[in-house]
């Protein structure tokens, strides 16, 4: 290790690497529940050029290498499992390119959310992309890999699908354009092109490492609003977002059930956000969104939430900066989720089985779902709250999780941004023939198997 | 440990890093090393591991402490309402463990040992604290209205005692009747505090209170905001109990009253606040004032600017201990960078330390054909009406 120490050196310079135990300690967990695995040496690269250095010495020296946006994913996708170099991407952090008309950024892979939010802001106000719900610093990119969601993703679909192309450095160390940016100046879209991008998405870094990324803007209207349906009763939920998705009104639309505040417990609410150009059109949204639902107002089923100014303007901002808190309930600055990606018609199981787990190991639970397309799927999250001074309670979080992760995937889900236990719950139902094919495009890129080594694999 | 308790709440979800708006990395430390270990979350739990005995207190921890320039963006920006305030004290309390078993990098401990043995970071005899007045119309403390209080860089360094020099023109030409303690002025501590040496502090900050007291001085004029923060947030504990002001809000109160040159070229300024007055103390009106009272000025606000602006990275005791470095990554560079992008052609400042940072920052990023930094009494002084 010292040898490829001196190599990695070279490339960056000694100010971007580092063996230090200190580096070694932080840079071994993120904040979820997974225990910490120690990489060998922490690299800054900045630019692609550099990437590309490491990812050849890297793999001539069949070290492993494990790439890393913000390390916001929770579920430890980022923690060097069989050890090796942590590649922290976050030096890489320009945006290189709006294009205004066609409507997309090129940024590079370790410009965060935050950034690129705020840049928009200032020089394209009329623009916005579909940010998460992940704190600021989170990467662009660090998102898309792991099909993230966010504020406009009942309109426009996954991050992953508001992808239009990307740059890669494979494991092998060559440089490869993926998109119209193959053939031409302007990273417009992945169509019609045979589409490469699936190769590194969902894989947790174990392709390749991502470089730069195009991805899809948004009008940013001056007005914005949002609605909150409220029922006591989950089985009517899969048809209240139903009609309400079926307006193709929104931008966004989510569901949140907490028992606290005292006022919350037993409800749940459907968050539904919304933008105009004039307040015409925002009054014509509303009611269009309004009447939808309107035969649930009628029956008295449910109705639509009153919300005080500082309510509404807290769920308007983007990214929800209260969610945050969620870490401090239990004084411990800890929290993980599960967040399932599944079929919409499967609200009312999904929350019963928050309930039961939460009431079975006596865990705070904060459970909610993001649509994804006009109903398509749902991102839905148990999070649990623990305390990291407390290894009975962080061990009870990690319960919580594994026994949702197990349910999730008997209930016809799965689990996103699978920590590696459960990939390997996932491996365990997935169709025998998917995974062959996983493991067989993983040999012809990383032959060496030198891409985030632990991910993706059935032992 | 003082706050060892809430080290654990810290979830790292990375605000700390950010500025409000979220335009780029606004922890200077973070900003000139940009490893996790030198964010505030970093820090947080490095010194959770040190106090579990997961880490030794390495000369590499050492440092990642003492890069905290005390700018206190992160407790600007935590989300954790319930332990935000409490997030530079630790880090503070950390420095001070560090110091209580003698780990500290060499440079923290060098400086410290000048401030106990001269008094001042410089390590510069004592009797050479007045010469920065030696030009300068400034009489002695006895019972003027205000004692101006120079703080070590205006006594010391060759730019800060320009400065000095400059706002006492100002100070005089306005009728403000103030003195000096000369060379029985001792250090305000306000860095030795900020290191972790608080009974250093407590030690220097009784001398000064001792000769405040014995010439029955009631209001203060600070000129550096570090010296502000100290005499006014600190000094009432040990008792001395004055009415403490910077400068910039004397001259605010004045702006009014300014005669200035006729036919003043047009000129784009843009302001750099210090963090001990705005950040610490939430003064981020007077300076904006005094300067649009200038004819000719126009006011160019950097994306990060009042709460959010960016730390010169001198803080901390940073300016004497260089631990940030002055790298092309260092703060003040990135600083120097953002105020250009302004289209300024002058960086305004109303500290002492931040003028020094920034000033070094345009030499050596070869940039002072294209911007300068400048006091705000000298930016007034240039383009008064003469008397």
């Amino acid at each position: 290790m010292s040898n490829i120490y001196e190599i990695l050196s070279e490339i960056v310079g000694p100010e971007f690497v580092s063996d230090f135990p200190e580096e070694k300690y932080i840079y071994s967990m993120d904040p979820g529940t997974m225990p910490a695995c120690e990489p060998d040496i922490v690299i800054m690269p900045g630019s692609t050029d550099e990437v590309q250095k490491i990812v050849q010495a890297a793999n001539a020296h069949r070290v492993p290498l494990v790439p890393l946006g913000a390390g916001l994913v929770l579920s430890g996708l980022s923690r060097a499992l069989k050890g090796g170099i942590v590649l922290d991407m976050k030096r890489m952090n320009r945006i290189l390119e709006i294009n205004e008309v066609s409507r997309y950024a090129l940024v590079e892979a370790g410009a965060s959310q935050g950034m690129l939010q705020a840049h928009l802001r200032k020089h394209f106000p009329n623009l916005k992309h579909s940010a998460p719900d992940a704190p600021p610093a989170a990467t662009v990119a660090g998102n898309i890999c792991i099909h993230g969601s966010g504020h406009l993703s009942h309109a426009a679909g996954f991050h992953s699908d508001m992808l239009n192309g990307l740059e890669v450095v494979l494991p092998t160390g060559e440089i490869v354009r993926i998109g119209s940016c193959a053939i031409s100046p302007y990273w417009f879209a992945r169509a019609p092109l045979p589409d490469l991008a699936g190769l590194f998405l969902g894989w947790a870094g174990t392709t390749g490492v991502i470089t730069k990324l195009a991805i899809k803007l948004y009008p940013n209207y001056p007005l914005n609003d949002v609605a909150v349906f409220v029922s006591e009763d989950a089985s009517l939920l899969p048809d209240i977002l139903y009609q309400i998705t079926g307006t193709q009104l929104a931008e966004d639309v989510t569901t949140w059930m907490t028992p606290k505040p005292d006022w919350a417990a037993g409800f749940l609410h459907c968050n539904v956000n919304y933008g105009a150009k004039t307040k015409k059109e925002l009054i014509w949204k509303r009611n269009l969104i309004r009447s939808a639902v309107e035969s649930y107002i009628d029956d008295k089923t449910g109705g639509f939430l009153p919300l005080p100014g500082m309510m509404k303007q807290r769920f308007l901002e983007v990214p929800a900066r209260q969610l945050a808190l969620f870490a401090d309930v239990r004084k411990g600055g800890g929290f993980e989720y599960v967040g399932a990606i599944m079929p919409v018609e499967l609200f009312p199981k999904a929350y019963d089985l928050g309930l039961d787990i939460a009431n079975k190991l006596g865990v705070s639970y904060s459970m909610g779902c993001r649509i994804i397309g006009v109903n398509h799927s749902m991102m839905f999250f148990y999070a649990y709250a623990f305390n990291r001074a407390d290894p009975a309670d962080i061990a009870r979080a990690q319960g919580a999780l594994e026994e949702t992760n197990k349910r999730v995937l008997d209930m016809g889900g799965v689990p996103w941004k699978a920590e590696a236990p459960a990939q390997k719950e996932i491996i365990r139902k997935m169709d025998p023939n998917m995974f062959d094919m996983i493991r067989r495009v993983r040999s012809i890129l990383d032959p060496n198997g030198i891409m985030n080594p632990g991910n993706w694999e059935d032992n | 440990m003082k706050y060892a308790e809430i080290l654990h709440r810290c979830f790292r979800c990375g605000y700390c890093k950010l500025p409000g708006n979220n335009i780029d990395f606004n922890c200077p430390a973070h900003v000139a090393f940009r490893f996790e270990t030198y964010s505030p979350g970093g820090r947080m739990w490095l010194l959770g591991a040190w106090l579990n005995h997961k880490l030794e207190p390495s000369r590499r921890f050492q440092e990642i402490l003492f890069s905290c320039t005390a700018c206190r963006n992160c407790v600007e920006q935590c989300p954790l309402t319930k332990i935000k305030d409490e997030l530079l004290l630790a880090f503070t309390a950390g420095k001070e463990e560090l110091v209580g078993e003698g780990k500290v990098p060499p440079p923290v401990r060098d400086c410290l040992t000048k401030l106990q043995k001269y008094g001042n970071p410089y390590g510069i005899s004592r009797k050479k604290r007045a010469n920065w007045a030696t030009d300068a119309e400034v009489e002695v403390f006895s019972d003027q209205e205000f004692l101006f209080f120079p703080g070590d860089v205006g006594a010391f360094d060759s730019r800060g005692q320009e400065i000095a020099r400059s706002v006492a023109a100002l100070l005089t030409r306005l009728g403000v009747s103030f003195g000096i303690l000369g060379d029985r002025e001792v250090s305000d501590g306000n860095e030795a505090n900020a290191m972790g040496e608080s009974e250093l502090f407590r030690l220097l900050a009784e001398e000064n209170i001792e000769h405040f007291n014995k010439l029955n001085v009631k209001k203060i004029i600070a000129l550096s905001p570090h010296g502000f923060n100290a005499l006014k947030n600190e000094y009432p504990a040990l008792g001395g109990a004055y009415q403490v002001f910077h400068y910039t809000q004397l001259l605010a109160a004045h702006a009014a009253s300014l005669a200035f040159k006729d036919n003043l070229s047009n000129i784009r300024v843009t302001y750099h606040d210090p963090c001990y007055l705005g950040r610490h103390n939430w003064e981020y009106g007077s300076a904006r004032k005094v300067l649009a009272a200038l004819p000719g000025v126009a006011i160019r606000e950097m994306d990060r600017s009042r709460q959010d602006a960016l730390c010169c990275g001198g803080g901390g005791g940073n300016l004497f201990t260089d631990i940030l470095g002055n790298g092309v990554e260092s703060p003040a560079r990135n600083r120097v960078a953002e105020a250009l992008d302004t289209g300024a052609g002058i960086l305004a400042v109303s500290c002492p330390t931040c003028a020094v940072m920034l000033g070094d920052a345009v030499k050596s990023s070869n940039m002072e054909e294209r911007i300068q930094v400048r006091e705000i009494s000298e930016i007034v002084n240039e383009r008064l009406k003469a008397k």
